[in-house]
């Protein structure tokens, strides 16, 4: 018995026009014309490991994706292999942080906020424990589906009290982003870009620096307001650049962490008057950024236009990274058009 | 520090009358609030009073004191009885008992590691505790820390995935440092445990698994003690259970025979005739 709700889609489908031929797992987020970065992240923790003794690195049988190996092959006896175990590589990243470790513990951003997320919530935030859960394939960073696609892991975070919520744009953000979560005395969530990641920020302001707390204005502009975390900061300056040539002037203030959110800079740029104020995420449009936005503003009696580009409230398909991102809004081409839409 | 010698007959003794101390506490707590664990509480109280007057290394005036033995409550809600043992050991004054589950106490209803002095973790979201185990005892390693982690756990807990990655995991990093204690009273919220999941062969299924396992009479103090004293001396590097069958309410005959029940009722008056039941079986 089938019902109509569980339809598949069974239907035999043609290769003949079939645009990209790669749903790899670790797909290339660079757009064209930025430089990358190999594994930002791993080379980051062991410098900042060098630094300070009670820094360990915990896995749960993705080391090699999430670059932590880099940190396992230049400390092994820091590193502590968990096994194929999340809920496992939680409670033991909480006991270490007991005895005066600060453990970084990766995995996918699907397996720590499913499967994990009541062993994060009791084990490690009730107790305010700095613990650094740290999560490669947020949102929608892979063409596998809904096994690993993290379209709603930062609602997840932002709903557990003690948490800092970390949702990274690029290389810098990355690497940045290391020192400051050791720095914080509690629990982080942070995502993850992995493997070759693109250097953004810097290329559209040379001085930026990931501080923990703080939205930064990347770009100025009259017309439009993006307020943009992780990836969609990317596609936000690539978006300003193309919309620039129809004369629509576009601002991005790059929001990295989503908790705290840093009320006060948001509030300043979107009382500006005139500006469509538009927030861009790589989530779901259910509690991420957008609505924290929303909230934000509307609290504070700060009532400009206001659009959200997010992920829709759905299971998405599996494909070719290009094609999804095409199809669910997320494409440079694709906030163009959404943003010129709205004008 | 550990005395050797101290586990004839006499100490024995005495371990019999820190049990029935932390019976009567536990009794004395569930008459402020009406309610609690106390079904739990007094089968727990021998394993307890093993645990705190035989086995642990611990300073009751420094709960947080570096080389202190841990003692994990992975069932948070077994906290009146920690709460009774601690008590009883001095690392809680006695005039709080009254404030047991009330607005402000130190002494919540389930055990919670920012409200309680000598509670080291928060339980009660089961089949954490282990796992939690895991880690503290890999830290201990790391640090060069020769203390034990204890994880006192139920044996509904055993029905949690989360227990047997932290068993697998244990083994792996072959952590002699750690001692997890099962408490058997084959009573979960549902009914008996037995019937829930397919629990049985507890032992053979730790050894199985690589543990060094122990299953005793939970309610025989003497039996428990040479349990504990196996486990911390055992020369093999691997981790170490004790899986104690206990009898829900022991000490209090007509709370035991009463129909078996996670939450043991007891009426109001009853709390009285409990106490009074249990000052019968008063050690000498």
């Amino acid at each position: 018995m089938t019902r109509d709700s569980m339809r598949r889609k069974y239907e035999p489908r043609k290769v003949a026009e079939q645009k990209v031929a790669t749903s790899a797992m670790i797909a290339s987020l660079a757009a064209e014309g930025y430089d990358t970065v190999s594994a930002p992240f791993g080379d980051a923790l062991v410098a900042a490991a060098q630094q300070d003794d009670r820094i360990v690195g915990m896995s749960a049988d993705l080391s090699k994706y999430t670059d932590m190996h880099v940190f396992a092959n230049a400390m092994p006896d820091r590193f502590y292999q968990m096994g194929m175990a999340e809920q496992l590589l939680m409670s033991a990243a909480s006991g270490m942080a007991r005895e005066g470790f600060i453990p970084f513990a990766t995995t996918y951003a699907v397996f720590a906020s499913r499967r994990a997320y009541d062993f994060i919530a009791m084990a490690i935030a009730e107790e305010n424990l700095p613990v650094k859960v740290v999560c490669a394939l947020p949102g929608l960073t892979t063409g596998y589906g809904p096994s690993h696609q993290a379209t709603e892991d930062l609602a997840i975070f932002r709903g557990l009290p003690n948490m800092v919520v970390i949702d990274p744009c690029d290389a810098a953000d990355v690497a940045g982003m290391v020192p400051e979560i050791i720095a914080h005395d509690g629990p982080v969530y942070a995502r993850l870009l992995r493997g070759k990641v693109p250097n953004v920020l810097t290329r559209h302001k040379p001085d930026y620096k990931f501080k923990l707390g703080r939205a930064q204005m990347i770009r100025e502009g009259r017309d439009v307001l993006v307020i943009s975390s992780g990836i969609m900061t990317m596609r936000a300056l690539d978006t300003a650049e193309i919309l620039a040539r129809d004369n629509v002037d576009v601002a991005v203030l790059h929001v990295p962490t989503l908790k705290p959110l840093d009320v006060d800079t948001i509030l300043d740029e979107a009382r500006k008057s005139g500006r469509l104020v538009v927030t861009a995420e790589n989530h779901t449009e259910n509690g991420g950024l957008g609505e924290a936005v929303a909230k934000t503003l509307l609290l504070a009696g700060v009532t400009p236009q206001f659009r959200m580009i997010s992920l829709p409230d759905q299971f998405l398909e599996a494909g070719a990274l290009p094609t999804l991102h095409d199809m669910y809004g997320l494409s440079t081409t694709k906030v163009a058009d959404q943003i010129k839409s709205w004008l | 520090m550990r005395d050797q010698s101290q586990t004839g007959k006499r100490a024995n003794m005495s371990l019999a009358m820190r049990a029935w101390n932390i019976r009567r506490k536990a009794l004395l707590m569930g008459e402020v609030q009406g309610q609690g664990y106390i079904g739990q509480a007094l089968g727990v109280a021998d394993v307890l009073a093993t645990a705190y007057f035989h086995a642990l290394d611990h300073r009751p005036d420094a709960p947080e004191w570096e080389g202190r033995d841990r003692f994990y409550l992975s069932i948070g809600h077994y906290a009146i009885a920690l709460y009774s043992a601690l008590i009883e050991a001095g690392v809680l004054p006695e005039d709080e008992l009254e404030t047991y589950g009330m607005d402000d106490s130190r002494m919540p209803m389930s055990g919670m590691a920012s409200y309680t002095p000598g509670m080291e973790i928060t339980g009660g979201s089961l089949g954490q505790g282990l796992g939690i185990a895991v880690g503290a005892a890999l830290g201990l390693k790391r640090k060069g820390n020769p203390a034990f982690v204890y994880n006192l756990m139920s044996d509904g807990e055993l029905g949690e995935g989360s227990t047997w990655e932290a068993v697998m995991s244990a083994t792996q990093w072959r952590l002699d440092n750690l001692i997890c204690i099962v408490d058997f009273n084959n009573q979960q919220a549902d009914g008996p445990t037995r019937d829930a999941l397919a629990v049985g062969a507890e032992a053979p299924k730790w050894t199985a698994f690589g543990w060094f396992a122990q299953e005793v009479d939970g309610n025989d103090l003497d039996a428990l003690v040479a349990a504990f004293d196996a486990a911390r001396l055992h020369p093999e590097p691997k981790p170490r259970v004790i899986i104690c069958n206990t009898k829900m309410c022991k000490g209090v005959d007509f709370l035991e025979a009463r129909e078996m029940a996670h939450f043991v009722r007891v009426a109001p008056e009853e709390w009285a005739k409990a106490l009074n039941t249990l000052e019968e079986g008063k050690p000498q």
